[in-house]
């Protein structure tokens, strides 16, 4: 069912007899200091995580803990303090913004809480939005803003301004946005935390169909139903992975 | 490509939800536009109105009046009289180096009769090279004196146009018989209508002019009032009146040295003060007009430091989504020169409007016909440029350097 599907790699199968999957993420002592002036906080201190290819990650914690802090270096919106983190075998710790901006564009696929979506433009244009900024052609743009909105069951929605979808066809459409470059990893805060019980059902569901194709997922949640469907859920607190524990589920 | 649309489309919003600001901003260089040029377009036709004006009095000639003496000269006291006659112009002409006319000028004021109308008149006795000089030129159907007129001592007149219409109204004057001075002269030509805001014995609108051998014959008068010259360039003028200076204190028996022996007028000297004063002119007009581009500039650059407020999270989420700083800031900026642009081309439109409009109303001849020129239109969207880059170039600079995760959190 999923196009994606065919291009890549089978998922990694975990346990005893799992093949090594090549790394997606991987994160080396990774600090993270605010600097205030006169205060200075440590948002994380001393990450060490590995991710691999075709993985659902689930990363939970109370607020405070450092995972949104977290989740901006995963999601190269933010660097390091200090230590290492390599982003699908290339080192990032270090970068320009203009680098840092190029490799969110190609390599991570953002769903937000608050969906953020541009509110004046259509569904197929704010799926497209990200293919702009990678310079793809028009053409191709096209193409591809419609597959993924099909894919995303919203293929009927397409001129439709983000205003008169409801709230789960928003996080629909910011789904689409976030697979439209094809990223190593898709990275969402919060998914179904401004949705009602059945539209977060079918985020849920939708997250569980991406993996089945062989995306790798890093999901932040608060949602134990969301974190339950994840193959590994990684406890942050206060600014230190405490737990990391696979669970039993298989993206099949 | 993209970009542009982007920016049109961001601005096409922002003009339907935001009528009345996105107004007042390209009013603002709306305003400063129509300042700027409509002020170097008034400089431009005033300094062409001034300079046909004072070709009104002749192209670039020098008038010499002979006075008194106010040296002793060779045993000669002060307080002399200068008197100069047609013998002083033939030597002249033919000793001065670099001349190019020369012609004595008789004046009196004589009655004219025709039917019962009499009307008194300044009349010149001239050569024909007054024409070109003080650019007398004749009106369709009639000439000006010619050599023959000089040889003969002809009873023919070149009257201004003021004074024919005075005397014949509407009709034709040339051809018709007049008595001047009791004596019937026949009207061979009449002044076409021009501008002269300077003169040295009236204007010569109202003004006739007769063979310089007739004036002669009819007063019997020997001494000339004034000469006119003329030299090959206008850069010669000094140079030449120098000549004639020492030409005629040579003749005369007076000092070179004695600037009241002879007056001269060089009227290039007008000429040359004339480009001066209205570039300054021009330049006062320039600054006052970019000072009011610039009070509208300051408009634009606030009003895009509101949008770019306002679209922050916008901005955020397209940085997340990869959006290069360049990107950002390129489009505020195209944004920001988009405004400047629109309100430029109106600003531009209305000014030539006003131009157009502008003869209408009759002033021309005091302040001449404003035109936007080439110049102007060119120096004008060099400031808008200019003022639009600048205006654009904070508030882009602060989007482009937002923080993506503070950004979209707004």
């Amino acid at each position: 069912m999923l196009a994606l599907a065919e291009n890549q790699p089978a998922p990694a199968k975990l346990g005893p007899q799992a093949v090594p999957a090549p790394s997606i993420i991987r994160m080396e002592e990774v600090r993270k200091v605010y600097d205030t002036g006169k205060v200075k906080l440590e948002a994380l201190k001393g990450v060490n995580l590995d991710v691999t290819k075709g993985e659902f990650l689930a990363i939970v914690g109370p607020s405070g803990s450092g995972k949104s802090t977290l989740m901006n270096l995963i999601g190269c919106l933010d660097t390091a303090t200090s230590g290492r983190y390599v982003l699908g075998g290339d080192d990032v710790s270090r970068v320009t913004r203009d680098q840092l901006a190029e490799i969110r564009n190609r390599r991570v696929g953002f769903v937000f809480q608050s969906f953020n979506l541009l509110p004046h433009i259509s569904a197929a244009e704010n799926v497209e939005m990200p293919l702009v900024f990678g310079g793809v052609p028009v053409k191709k743009r096209r193409d591809r803003s419609r597959e993924l909105l099909e894919r995303v069951g919203l293929g009927d929605r397409m001129d439709h301004k983000p205003t008169e979808l409801s709230g789960g066809q928003m996080q629909r459409v910011a789904i689409a946005r976030a697979l439209a470059m094809e990223p190593d990893v898709v990275l969402a805060d919060e998914p179904t935390g401004n949705l009602d019980t059945s539209a977060g059902g079918d985020i849920m569901a939708l997250f569980q169909e991406l993996w089945r194709g062989g995306s790798t997922l890093v999901v932040i949640t608060h949602d134990p139903s969301l974190a339950k469907r994840a193959g590994r859920v990684v406890e942050v607190r206060d600014g230190r992975i405490v737990s990391d524990e696979r669970t039993e589920n298989r993206p099949g | 490509m993209d970009t542009f649309k982007d920016v049109l489309r961001q601005l096409l919003r922002d003009v339907r939800s935001q009528k009345l600001r996105t107004f007042l901003t390209v009013f603002g260089i709306v305003w400063g536009t129509v300042a700027v040029t409509l002020l170097l377009a008034f400089g431009t036709g005033l300094k062409k109105q001034l300079i046909k004006k004072t070709a009104g009095l002749g192209d670039r000639i020098v008038i010499a009046w002979p006075g008194l003496t106010s040296m002793p000269w060779e045993g000669l006291g002060k307080g002399r009289r200068i008197r100069l006659n047609e013998d002083d112009i033939e030597a002249l002409r033919k000793e001065t180096p670099n001349l190019k006319a020369i012609s004595s000028e008789y004046q009196t004021s004589m009655k004219l009769n025709y039917g019962t109308k009499t009307i008194a008149i300044d009349v010149s006795g001239v050569s024909p090279e007054f024409c070109d000089m003080r650019n007398l030129i004749p009106a369709e159907g009639g000439r000006f004196l010619n050599p023959l007129d000089m040889d003969r001592q002809r009873r023919v007149l070149f009257l201004g146009n003021e004074m024919a219409k005075s005397v014949f109204g509407t009709e034709n004057a040339v051809g018709k018989t007049v008595l001047l001075g009791g004596s019937p002269f026949l009207i061979i030509g009449t002044l076409e209508p021009k501008e002269q805001d300077s003169s040295y014995s009236g204007r010569d609108n109202e003004k006739g002019f007769i063979p310089g051998t007739t004036f002669r014959a009819l007063t019997g008068r020997k001494w000339l009032n004034n000469i006119v010259f003329q030299s090959q360039t206008a850069l010669l003028n000094e140079q030449v009146s120098d000549s004639i200076l020492k030409g005629l204190a040579h003749r005369r028996k007076f000092s070179p040295e004695d600037k009241e022996a002879l007056s001269l007028w060089d009227t290039n000297e007008q000429f040359a003060f004339f480009e001066v004063f209205m570039l300054a002119f021009t330049g006062f007009l320039g600054i006052m007009g970019c000072l009011t581009l610039v009070v509208g500039g300051i408009g634009v650059s606030n009003i895009m430091n509101v949008v770019v407020e306002e679209r922050t999270k916008e901005i955020g989420v397209k940085m997340a989504l990869g959006a290069k700083a360049r990107y950002v800031l390129s489009g505020i900026l195209l944004e920001t020169l988009c405004v400047t642009a629109i309100g430029g081309l109106i600003g531009f439109a209305v000014s030539l409007g006003i131009c157009a409009v502008f003869p209408q109303f009759g002033l021309t001849e005091f302040v001449g016909e404003p035109k936007v020129s080439p110049a102007v239109a060119a120096i004008t969207i060099g400031i808008l440029g200019v003022i639009g880059l600048i205006a654009g170039w904070f508030p882009a600079r602060e989007a482009a350097s937002l923080d993506p995760v503070v950004a979209m959190k707004l």
